[in-house]
């Protein structure tokens, strides 16, 4: 680490500052998109990205759902953050190492609203105990109380608090890849396949 | 080389620039579906635009601000002048903690830095992990496009080098079969990787932390396996807010491939507990461009190679005919700044039709600044001398109106009346690959002419 790069380079800038010119405020600078049902738009966009979205009423009916999946069933190493969604075959909190998820087959997770322009979750590592979680497992599924689904995401940012978790981010559908001539091929690096339960009864996460 | 010279080995093969050229259009017109599926499409760009200005006004005090932030948060953040120590930087920070192994994702900066050779120097292993960048260094190229780095290599080809390094079948072509084997070759690299290094999409100076998005998930697995995530990006990469998201990141995935957004956008404020970040952040010639009134805008760039996919030239020239490591409109700006006598020729790599700009997510004059590039490297005495002797001989025609109409009247009748080798004889460079069309019978002022006096009898 160089002090005098750090110097030189701030030195550099403040030589030549151009003028300075306005921040836009984001909530006056105009309308931004809407849908008349935001969850069946995002219910559209998260097929489109490859994904797919179920509606139930409870988290029961979403358990007997994801128990019909044949991913689900033949899955040989599970967990849940979610009770009352699927099972463990792990106990997550004893796991130290996030190398030891690395055989992880289906993974049931919480996301704490969707964006139906984009088809997107917001998911916190408040949840989870290792980030990793998001990204290692063959397949996932994530529940999200179907009351919370965002028009766009400016209307995201205004409910959200970026920097309250080390880890946060949207996801919108399985890991994907088009390197290879452009052709789309689904599961990349990450999950294979994404299943997103909106949960009519279910509670807003409280940690 | 010039680009010209590259560009004609490049499309000495018909079939492959067709190929190219297509496989990049496909790619506009994904773009164009969803920008037209965004009402406020043009107000996000203005948006988008205006907060990247506002932020180059008030740099120093967000740099400081993101700085303080983040050290709050934990984060060892660290200043380069440029790629050398840039690279030292890295290297002591790998060599400090005992690392062997490291997985990156896609960072255009470490290209720039040439990062990668570096630390193979230094007996550290690099592996790429973006699907893309993994094919180009197996086979010990470079990207040649900043979103899709191999989108000049065919699936056969890409099959011939996985079975070489990965063990597939001889003769796969399928993309599923191949990226499948790629994942499980890369899955093994990334569970035994010491570190990660990523790129940063946004830097956001009101919180500290750092968005990266990929969407084949390779930039989160790499760092959260591993203790240890390095994260290197330009200065330029810093924007205020985090309610800025909200418009870069609706513009970046829909310009750049045509989707609503990444499969992953992830925000990383601080190490987790027993973990480091360290952020380098560099400067390697980006101040010389921001002294540059003419050219600051390009420092908005969110390299999203929207500009690429839609520039006539790129897509019939291949990203590696500009030498450079960010090619295409963007790159023949950036590049000639810090390098103009090797990159003299790319601002010439374009016909001004001024598409780039069209497309731009942060609206960055493209084509104005092309233009403009061209008179300072003429400034600087770097253009050769038959493009000046026929700028010459075209500016002294255009401004003798008795000339320019003999001459035109010359050129329709040769066109007319001219056997076939006389006009597409060798020094005639547009009769190389088309035909000419024919002439018409009357000069545009002759037709004015005409209509005018039927106009005067009315």
């Amino acid at each position: 680490m160089s002090p005098s790069s750090r110097d030189q380079i701030f030195s550099k800038i403040r030589a030549v500052l151009p003028q300075s010119s306005l921040l836009p405020d984001l909530n006056s600078v105009g309308q931004w998109q809407t849908f008349v049902n935001p969850s069946a738009r995002f219910a559209d966009v998260l097929k489109f990205v490859g994904g797919e979205a179920v509606f139930v009423k409870t988290l029961a009916e979403a358990d007997a759902h994801l128990r019909t999946m044949p991913e689900w069933n033949l899955a040989k190493i599970r967990c849940s953050v979610v009770s009352g969604l699927g099972d463990s075959t792990i106990d997550l909190n004893a796991i130290d190492d996030p190398h030891d998820l690395e055989n992880v087959d289906f993974a049931v997770l919480r996301g704490h609203f969707g964006v139906a322009e984009n088809g997107a979750i917001w998911v916190t590592d408040d949840t989870v105990k290792h980030r990793v979680l998001y990204f290692i497992p063959q397949r996932l599924a994530i529940a999200v109380p179907a009351s919370q689904i965002v028009h766009n995401l400016h209307e995201a940012y205004e409910r959200l608090t970026v920097g309250h978790h080390r880890f946060a981010g949207f996801i919108s559908g399985p890991s994907k890849t088009a390197d290879i001539e452009q052709s789309l091929v689904i599961g990349a690096h990450g999950a294979r396949s994404l299943t997103v339960y909106l949960v009519e009864e279910m509670s807003k996460y409280e940690p | 080389m010039s680009h010209p010279a590259l560009a004609r080995d490049f499309i000495a093969n018909r079939e492959r620039t067709q190929w190219h050229d297509k496989a990049l259009w496909f790619v506009r017109e994904k773009r164009d579906r969803m920008a037209s599926s965004v009402p406020e499409w043009e107000l996000l760009r203005e948006t988008a635009s205006a907060i990247k200005q506002h932020t180059l006004s008030l740099l120093p005090d967000y740099l400081e601000q993101f700085e303080s932030n983040a050290a709050k948060l934990g984060v060892v953040v660290h200043w380069a002048a440029d790629a050398h120590e840039h690279n030292e930087i890295v290297l002591g920070i790998l060599q400090q903690r005992n690392v062997r192994r490291l997985v990156k994702s896609k960072s255009m900066l470490t290209e720039e830095c040439h990062l990668n050779p570096y630390l193979e120097q230094h007996g550290i292993e690099v592996v790429d992990t973006d699907l893309g960048e993994r094919i180009v260094q197996l086979r010990k190229e470079t990207p040649s496009h900043i979103v899709l780095p191999a989108i000049h290599i065919k699936k056969e080809e890409v099959g011939e080098c996985f079975h070489e390094h990965l063990g597939t079948k001889k003769g796969a072509s399928d993309p599923k079969y191949l990226a499948e084997a790629a994942r499980h070759h890369l899955r093994e690299r990334f569970c035994r990787a010491d570190a990660g290094l990523t790129g940063v999409n946004f830097a956001i100076a009101e919180t500290g932390g750092i968005v990266i998005c990929t969407n084949e998930g390779n930039a989160d697995l790499g760092v959260s396996l591993p203790k240890l995530h390095i994260a290197c990006m330009g200065f330029e990469k810093l924007i205020p807010r985090a309610a800025d998201l909200g418009v870069f990141l609706r513009l970046l995935a829909r310009s750049a491939t045509g989707q609503p957004i990444t499969t992953y956008s992830s925000h990383f404020h601080g190490p987790p507990a027993g973990c480091e970040l360290h952020i380098v952040i560099v400067d390697n010639g980006r101040t010389e461009i921001f002294r540059n009134p003419e050219f600051r805008r390009s420092l908005n760039c969110i390299r999203c190679g929207a500009c690429m996919n839609t520039c006539p030239v790129y897509r019939r020239s291949g990203g590696h005919s500009y030498e450079a490591t960010v090619p295409g409109p963007i790159g023949s700006i950036l590049t000639p700044i810090q390098t103009p006598e090797k990159h003299s020729s790319l601002p010439f790599a374009c016909t001004l039709c001024g598409s780039c700009t069209d497309v731009c997510p942060v609206k960055i004059d493209l084509h104005h600044q092309l233009f403009a590039m061209r008179e300072v490297l003429d400034g600087k005495r770097l253009i050769g001398a038959s493009k000046k002797l026929s700028m010459k001989l075209v500016s002294g025609v255009l401004s003798r109106t008795w000339l320019y109409n003999l001459l035109g009247t010359a050129a329709r009748l040769s066109l007319r009346w001219l056997p076939r080798f006389l006009i597409y004889n060798p020094l005639n460079a547009w009769g190389r690959q088309r035909e000419l069309p024919l002439a018409p019978k009357k000069t545009f002022r002759q037709q004015f002419a005409e209509r005018q006096q039927k106009d005067d009898k009315r």
